[in-house]
């Protein structure tokens, strides 16, 4: 029997990562489907109990496409972003839930690229899991 | 909060850039099976004035509390629809967008099944998320039409005229004496031949023409109270020491400059030359009266004997200031090199591209350096810019075409002047590249060197040699005689950037100020009201600044003609039940948007509504989940998680 998908959420951002991923979609770029993606204003916005959300819903890993350094918000948006992933992966263990299914790479506006390659690479690794 | 029990649905075509992929009517039969839709329809453009008359009608005569519109991104139609709904008189903060073009239809165009089955996902999605949607109401506030801009140099000054001209009352404030900024240590400038001095000289002309302009020069904003359309500013004038309504004569400030004992090195020059603590850079600099530096007077009286007109009695200043908007024109600094950097301050022949061009400037006929006559130039670009190791990996965009135009110049005005250019490829783009063929027509040599391998600079016995290892001959290993080696130097953030941290603007990772989008919102930084251009932002040369300048005067008088300013809502609200202040939340607002109040007899934490910008860093750090975004709140966002993972 052919192994079901894993689903993968994307928290992206409305002014930086969000665009890359409409740009991956104009220049027609594939990633999996089962990748879905909400919006928020900033990747340290995130609250991790949305993320333990996802994961009791069904989502097989999470994935923040973090302003990192284009921040239009604060400098700090990075290191707040990374603290939150970290404070996260403790609930996780808590719960049995393995960190790897968690992760965070900045995503530029025009990063279309790298976010498919990220899905990609994201993606593979949770079927092995 | 009351989920929305009568919602309306819309799934676009988009022509066939949706259905060619997207079986729409598939979508549409799912998401009509969702108890709280009333209305679902497929439309071949939502966007089209048709369908967004149908969809008004359809609110007034369903009485919909909600719609939901799945078609292209956001980016491209949310305020269309949000339009729509107010249109309908439904609160346009009830209406969602959902987007299956860019992030479905095309993304999975070679998977058209599964991009059905995602664009059903998102679509429920959205539909939970308007189900908890709020209408939500705009904060409207006065506005001052009054405009601060901070800098006086070619961009400040071109924005204040153009803000007077558009009716807005104009304070530009200049932290040094004079105005011109660094333009006005330029000799003559590509493509008008005219030099930065007389180009000054025009925009302070005109600046003086109008009544709706108030300059103060040897000021700095010290703090800042308020808000967009409201920003209370307090100014520090330093005192000049020259009595206002001085009529300069030449020939005695001369007297009275030499008879100031004050000797320090004038960094008007770079530290060429240096200067009095009385001073006036050049004959023609504005405002007209000379200054008394403060820092360096020593009060000793010399120059009070010769002149009524001096008074060094004089105090600092304070004025109050309330402005609807705030332009930051604060420029560049060049980069310094390090000591020992390619020779600097080793080798005493090794000067940096400003230093040059003030040489120049202060030269007769012959370019000579330390009393030595200049033969052979050699230039090492990209110092302090394109750094493989260092922090500043940025081109500074103005630095190739400077030192060939400078090269040129020389060529000009010396003759006997031989240009080796040591570069790591020229980027003389758009029609300044004419200026790289005339210098390689005048003879000048370009050389190109790989970043793992610079040009080293090296005495040898009283001369100085550059050697480069040359990529355009094969990596042939060449070495230059030079009289005068000359570091092309980028620009970097202003050193002291206090404003920064009073305005609360955010600085980019390269230290220059962060606008909000590079392309689409390219002078607004995410604190309303404070806008940024010129280099304060990053390397421009003076077009690229002053376009920039004009840009943020339109944006700020748009903001602020008005008289009333509608702030965004979808900002952060406190369970004031739960909030036992902890301050984790102020710790992480970089906009000090958050105060302790009293409630119910304790501590909490409330929003200033005015302060917040809605980035949501609060949100997560909330040890007692007390804290949510408009727009964003637990409800929206578990929801639609949940409907996206079923």
């Amino acid at each position: 029997m052919e192994k079901k998908a894993p689903k993968i959420l994307v928290f992206s951002t409305e002014k930086i990562s969000d665009p890359a991923i409409d740009l991956a979609g104009l220049l027609k770029l594939h990633y999996p489907p089962i990748v879905l993606t909400m919006e928020v204003p900033c990747s340290s916005a995130v609250k991790p109990k949305w993320i333990l959300h996802a994961f009791d819903q069904g989502f097989d890993g999470v994935f923040i496409a973090a302003d990192g350094t284009d921040c239009s918000y604060d400098e700090s948006c990075t290191e707040k972003t990374g603290q939150i992933i970290s404070q996260t992966h403790e609930l996780m263990k808590e719960k049995g839930i393995l960190p790897e299914k968690l992760k965070m790479a900045a995503i530029c506006s025009v990063c279309a690229e790298s976010f498919v390659k990220q899905m990609n690479v994201f993606a593979d690794q949770l079927s092995e899991q | 909060m009351e989920e929305k029990r009568n919602i309306g649905v819309y799934i676009c075509q988009c022509g066939s850039n949706i259905s060619d992929y997207v079986d729409v009517e598939k979508v549409r039969e799912e998401v009509a099976k969702i108890n709280h839709v009333s209305i679902s329809k497929t439309t071949m453009f939502a966007c089209a004035d048709a369908t967004q008359n149908e969809i008004v009608q359809d609110i007034q005569e369903n009485n919909l509390d909600a719609i939901v519109v799945a078609s292209c991104s956001p980016k491209l139609h949310l305020d269309t629809f949000k339009n729509v709904a107010e249109r309908a008189g439904l609160n346009p903060y009830n209406y969602v967008q959902v987007n299956i073009r860019e992030q479905c239809s095309w993304a999975h165009s070679d998977k058209p099944v599964q991009a059905t089955e995602k664009a059903i996902q998102l679509v429920k999605a959205g539909i939970a998320r308007a189900g908890y949607s709020e209408a939500l109401i705009k904060t409207k506030i006065s506005a001052e039409n009054v405009v601060v801009v901070v800098g006086a140099g070619v961009s400040g000054m071109r924005s204040a005229i153009e803000l007077a001209d558009l009716g807005s009352y104009v304070y530009l404030i200049e932290r040094e004496y004079f105005v011109g900024g660094r333009v006005a240590q330029w000799g003559e400038l590509f493509t008008t031949n005219e030099t930065g001095k007389e180009t000054i000289r025009r925009l302070y002309n005109k600046l003086m023409e109008y009544k709706n302009i108030t300059l103060f020069t040897g000021a700095e904003i010290i703090s800042n109270t308020g808000t967009v359309g409201n920003f209370d500013i307090q100014v520090k004038i330093r005192p000049r020491y020259i009595k206002p309504g001085c009529k300069v004569d030449p020939e005695k400030l001369q007297k009275v400059i030499d008879a100031c004992p004050v000797e320090i090195p004038d960094v008007f020059n770079f530290n060429l030359t240096t200067c009095k603590a009385i001073y006036k850079n050049f004959e023609s600099e504005f405002p007209e009266i000379p200054a008394i530096d403060p820092e360096h007077c020593t009060r000793c009286g010399e120059c009070e004997k010769l002149c009524d007109d001096i008074d060094l009695g004089q105090k600092d200043e304070f004025v109050n200031i309330k402005a609807g908007a705030i332009l930051i024109n604060t420029g560049y600094d060049p980069y310094e090199p390090k000591t020992g950097e390619f020779g600097y301050k080793e080798i005493e022949n090794v000067i940096t591209l400003p230093q040059l061009k003030r040489l120049i400037e202060l030269s007769g006929k012959e370019l000579i350096y330390k009393n030595k006559k200049i033969h052979n130039i050699g230039y090492i670009y990209c110092v302090g810019s394109r750094q493989k190791d260092g922090e500043n990996k940025y081109c500074s965009r103005y630095c190739c075409t400077s030192t060939i135009y400078t090269s040129i110049v020389i060529k000009n005005k010396y003759k006997d002047i031989h240009n080796f250019h040591f570069d790591k490829s020229i980027r003389t783009y758009g029609k300044l590249e004419l200026l790289y063929r005339e210098a390689s027509e005048n003879g000048d040599i370009f050389l190109q060197f790989w970043d793992e391998d610079p040009p080293v600079v090296s005495r040898n016995g009283n001369g100085t040699v550059v050697s480069i290892k040359d990529m355009l001959s094969s990596g042939k290993e060449l070495e230059v005689d030079c009289d005068l080696v000359v570091l092309v130097t980028g620009m970097v953030p202003r050193q002291d950037n206090k404003i920064a941290d009073i305005l609360k603007a955010p600085l980019g990772r390269d230290k220059f100020f962060n606008e909000i989008h590079p392309k689409l919102r390219p002078v607004e930084t995410v604190i309303d009201g404070v806008l940024i251009s010129g280099a304060c932002q990053g390397p421009k040369n003076i077009s690229e600044s002053v376009k920039s300048s004009l840009s943020a005067a339109s944006k700020a008088n748009s903001l602020v003609k008005k008289g009333e300013i509608e702030l965004k809502p979808t900002i952060a609200f406190i369970d004031k039940n739960a909030c036992v202040w902890c301050d984790e939340c102020l710790k992480a607002c970089p906009f000090d948007a958050i105060i302790k109040v009293q409630s119910d007899g304790k501590d909490v934490a409330e929003i200033v509504e005015a302060k917040c910008k809605g980035g949501g860093m609060c949100l997560p750090v909330c040890p007692e989940n007390a804290i949510n975004l408009k727009g964003y709140t637990d409800n929206e966002m578990e929801a639609m998680i949940t409907a996206l993972a079923d």
